[in-house]
C-alpha cells in the first residue's frame, strides 16, 4: 500500500440531497490523487438536505484547497473539518467471526467487555456489532482477528461537533 | 431537439446553424467574450454533446459565461445505451460550473432561469442543462420567476471592509509597485476602475493573456503582457517591485514560471471574485475576495482620501528603471525578403488603428496577436487562454460578428488551428457573417516546432504541415473571397483589400518558417530568465 502522508482530516458538509451531488464531491478527491479513507452519506432533519461525512488523509494545503473547491460547489450548503475542533465520532461494524465450539465462550467475553452485540448465530459464525471510535473499532477487530474473520462491513465514520459546555 | 426546433421558429430568438458542434459551442463562446453576455448553444444528444466538450473546458477555464442546451434520450432509456445516448452530465462534470439533468418538465422553468445566473454571475462559466425527448416534448404552463434564490450559492461581491485599509497602507509604503490584472477586470467591467487606480498611484500595469485591453496599451504606463512570452520589461519588473496587486487574475504556470521564483521582493495585494483563486499557487499578504469592480471602487474610494506626496517625483526611478529595459530589450524581429509574421500583425493593427475585434487560433499565432496587436480596450481580444483549444479562433470570430454586426472582427490564425474548424466557412457564408481570417501561414505546427528547436534538439517530429489546401482556392470554394502575400510589400495591400472586402475573407500570408517566438521563458524556469532574440 502507498504510503500515506500528512494528517487525517474528518470532513462533514452539508449538500443538496439529490443525485449527482456525491459524484461532484468525490471528483474532487480523485481529481487530485487523493484517496477517500471512509465516507458515509445519509439525510439529515430537513429531507432536503444530506449530510456527508468524509475521512481523507493529505496534506494541509491541498486538503485547505479542496476544501474551498467544495464550498464553490452550487450542491454543497456548508463544509466543517473538524480536524483542530472538539467533536464525537462514531462508526459501526458488522463482523462475521468464526465460531468454533472452543472460542465461543472467548468470543462472547471480547463481546462483552466491548460492550458490543451477537446479531446474528449460526451454525460456524456468529455476526457481531460494535459501536465506537476508530480506535476502539480497530482494537475489537484486532482481537478477533486469530478466530478467523470471514467478512467486516464498516459504515464509515460519522461525526459532529460538540456543543459548548 | 426537433421538438425545441419545431417551437424555435415561432419563436424571437436568432439561431445560427453551424456546421460542427465545437464550432458552436465556440461562436457562442465568442459572443459571450464580444458581447459582455451569456452565449447560448443547442446541440443534439450523444455526439452533438461529446463535440461541444472542448469548447465547455475552454470557456470554464476562461470563465465564460455559456448556457449549453444537449438533447438526451428519453427518461426512460437513460442508463440502457440507447441510440445517440451519453452520459454527458458525467462527462461534463469536472469542467462546468454546473449541470443539469432535467426530469420533469415542471422544473425546466426554474432551472433554465438558475442556469443563466449561475453562468453570468460571481466567478462566469459555462452551465450545461441536458433535456430528456420526453421532457422537451411534455407542456406544462409558464410561470415567470423574479429571482434565483439558491441558498448554496452566494458569490462575494462586496470586499471585506478589513482588508482594504490593509491594502491602501501597502500601496503607500510601496517604492517599486506594479499593477498586475487578468481577465477578471473585462469580466467584471471593472477598466476605468482599473485606469483610475493605476493613474491616481503612479502605477504601471502588466496583463496577462486574458487581461489584454483591460488596460489600454497606448497608455505611458501599460508594461505590456506578462508571463512566458511577455515582454522583457513586464516580467522583470514583476522580479524587481516590491507590491503586486493582482486584480482578477489566478497566476496560471504560463505566467508565473517557476512558482518559487515568481515576485520575490514583491508582497501581494490578491483581489479575485472566486476564493478558490487566492492563494492557490501564490501566498500573498493582503487578500481580498470581492468583485474586480466594486473592490476597486471601494479600493479608490479609500485611496482619494488619503495625501500622496509627489508620485511622479517619487517613483522616477522605478519608472527609469523600466523605461531602461523598454528601451534596451523591446519585442523586435527584423524582416529582409520574407514576410515576418510579426510585421503582418503589427501592420493589422496600424491599418485597423487597434480597434478591430481580434479572435487567435493557439500557439505562435496567438502569442504574435497578443505581443504586436495594440489593444485600448477590453472585450477587443478573444483567445483561449486556459485551456489553448486550436480551431477556437475563426468560430469565436463567428460569434463576435454576430454580437457586434458592424465592427471589424479579424481571427489571427495559423495555418495548423485553421484547419481544425474551417467548415465553419459555411456558416459565415451562409448569415453573410464577413468574419476576416489571416493566416500566418509557415506550413508547420509552428510553437511545437519551436519547442523541438529549442529544447528538443532540433528534431521536428511530425510537425511539418507542407501539405495543406491552397487557402485560396478554399475560400473560393466556399464562396467567399482568397488573396495572398508572398513577400513583404504585398503584405500592406493584401491586408487593404481584404479588410476592406465587405464579404467572408481569407487572407494567406507565407510567412518565414522557422521563425520563433521571443521572448520566450522555458517552462518551469523563473520569468526572468528569457530568451530573447
Amino acid at each position: 500500500m502507498e504510503k500515506k502522508q500528512g494528517r487525517r482530516h474528518i470532513l462533514s458538509m452539508l449538500v443538496d440531497n439529490q443525485p449527482g451531488v456525491l459524484s461532484r464531491v468525490a471528483g474532487f478527491f480523485s481529481s487530485r490523487g487523493f484517496n477517500i479513507d471512509s465516507l458515509c452519506v445519509s439525510e439529515t432533519a430537513d429531507p432536503l438536505v444530506s449530510r456527508i461525512t468524509l475521512v481523507a488523509v493529505g496534506d494541509m494545503t491541498i486538503l485547505e484547497q479542496i476544501k474551498k473547491q467544495l464550498n464553490k460547489l452550487i450542491n454543497v450548503i456548508k463544509v466543517m473539518d473538524f480536524t483542530d475542533k472538539e467533536y464525537v465520532q462514531r462508526e459501526t461494524a458488522l463482523v462475521k467471526v468464526r465460531a468454533k465450539p472452543e472460542h465461543r465462550a472467548e468470543i462472547l467475553r471480547m463481546v462483552d467487555i466491548f460492550r458490543s452485540m451477537v446479531v446474528d448465530v449460526g451454525s460456524e459464525y456468529y455476526t457481531v456489532e460494535i459501536t465506537g471510535d476508530e480506535g476502539k473499532i480497530t482494537a475489537f477487530l484486532s482481537l478477533l482477528k486469530p478466530m478467523g474473520v470471514k467478512e467486516i462491513a464498516r459504515t464509515g465514520v460519522v461525526a459532529l461537533a460538540r456543543e459548548k459546555k | 431537439m426537433i421538438d425545441i426546433y419545431d417551437e424555435l421558429v415561432k419563436a424571437d430568438i436568432r439561431h445560427i446553424t453551424v456546421r460542427h458542434e465545437q464550432g458552436a459551442v465556440h461562436a457562442a463562446d465568442g459572443y459571450a467574450r464580444a458581447s459582455g453576455r451569456v452565449g447560448v448553444c443547442l446541440v443534439t444528444s450523444g455526439p452533438g454533446a461529446t463535440n461541444t466538450v472542448s469548447g465547455i473546458a475552454s470557456a470554464y477555464m476562461d470563465s465564460i459565461p455559456l448556457v449549453v442546451l444537449t438533447g438526451q434520450v428519453p427518461t426512460e432509456m437513460i442508463g440502457n445505451d440507447a441510440f445517440q445516448e451519453v452520459d454527458i452530465v458525467g462527462i461534463t462534470r469536472p469542467c462546468t460550473k454546473h449541470n443539469y439533468l432535467v426530469k420533469n418538465v415542471e422544473d425546466l422553468g426554474r432551472i433554465l432561469k438558475e442556469a443563466f445566473y449561475i453562468a453570468r454571475s460571481g466567478r462566469p462559466g459555462p452551465v450545461l442543462v441536458d433535456l430528456p425527448k420526453d421532457v422537451v416534448r411534455a407542456s406544462t404552463g409558464y410561470r415567470s420567476m423574479k429571482n434565483v434564490q439558491l441558498r448554496s450559492y452566494n458569490p462575494t461581491y462586496k470586499p471585506n471592509f478589513r482588508q482594504l485599509p490593509k491594502a491602501v497602507k501597502l500601496i503607500k509604503e510601496a517604492k517599486r509597485p506594479v499593477i498586475f490584472a487578468g481577465g477578471g477586470v473585462i469580466l467584471s467591467k471593472a477598466s476605468e476602475e482599473l485606469r483610475y487606480l493605476a493613474k491616481k498611484i503612479e502605477t504601471p500595469v502588466t496583463a496577462t493573456l486574458m487581461g489584454l485591453g483591460a488596460f489600454p496599451a497606448s497608455d505611458p504606463l501599460w508594461l505590456g503582457m506578462i508571463g512566458m512570452h511577455g515582454t522583457y520589461r513586464a516580467n522583470m519588473s514583476s522580479a524587481e517591485c516590491d507590491l503586486l496587486v493582482a486584480i482578477g487574475v489566478r497566476f496560471d504556470d504560463r505566467v508565473t514560471g517557476k512558482v518559487e521564483t515568481f515576485a520575490p521582493k514583491a508582497r501581494i495585494v490578491h483581489i479575485d471574485i472566486d476564493p478558490t483563486s487566492i492563494r492557490k499557487n501564490i501566498p500573498v499578504s493582503v487578500p481580498i475576495v470581492g468583485d474586480c469592480k466594486i473592490t476597486l471602487q471601494k479600493l479608490n474610494t479609500l485611496l482619494e482620501r488619503e495625501e500622496f506626496g509627489d508620485l511622479k517625483e517619487e517613483r522616477r526611478t522605478w519608472l527609469d528603471q523600466i523605461e531602461e529595459w523598454k528601451a534596451t530589450k523591446p519585442l523586435k524581429y527584423t524582416q529582409k525578403d520574407v514576410i515576418k509574421p510579426q510585421y503582418v500583425v503589427e501592420k493589422l493593427c496600424e491599418i485597423t488603428g487597434g480597434e478591430a475585434i481580434i479572435t487567435t487560433e493557439v500557439g505562435q499565432n496567438q502569442m504574435w496577436a497578443a505581443q504586436y496587436y495594440h489593444f485600448d480596450r477590453p472585450n477587443r481580444f478573444i483567445t483561449s487562454g486556459g485551456l489553448g483549444c486550436m480551431g477556437f479562433g475563426f468560430p469565436a470570430a463567428i460569434g463576435a460578428q454576430v454580437a457586434c454586426p458592424d465592427r471589424l472582427v479579424v481571427d489571427v490564425a495559423g495555418d495548423g488551428s485553421i484547419q481544425m474548424n474551417i467548415q465553419e466557412m459555411a456558416t459565415a457564408m451562409q448569415y453573410r457573417l464577413p468574419v476576416k481570417i489571416v493566416v500566418l501561414n509557415n506550413s508547420y505546427l509552428g510553437m511545437v516546432r519551436q519547442w523541438q528547436e529549442l529544447f528538443y534538439n532540433r528534431c521536428y517530429a511530425h510537425t511539418e504541415m507542407s501539405e495543406a489546401p491552397d487557402f485560396v482556392k478554399l475560400a473560393e470554394a466556399y464562396g467567399a473571397v482568397g488573396l495572398r502575400a508572398t513577400r513583404p510589400e504585398e503584405v500592406e495591400p493584401v491586408l487593404r483589400k481584404g479588410l476592406s472586402t465587405p464579404d467572408l475573407v481569407i487572407m494567406d500570408f507565407l510567412v518565414e518558417r522557422q521563425e520563433c517566438v521571443y521572448p520566450m521563458v522555458p517552462a518551469g524556469a523563473p520569468i526572468t530568465e528569457m530568451l530573447l532574440v
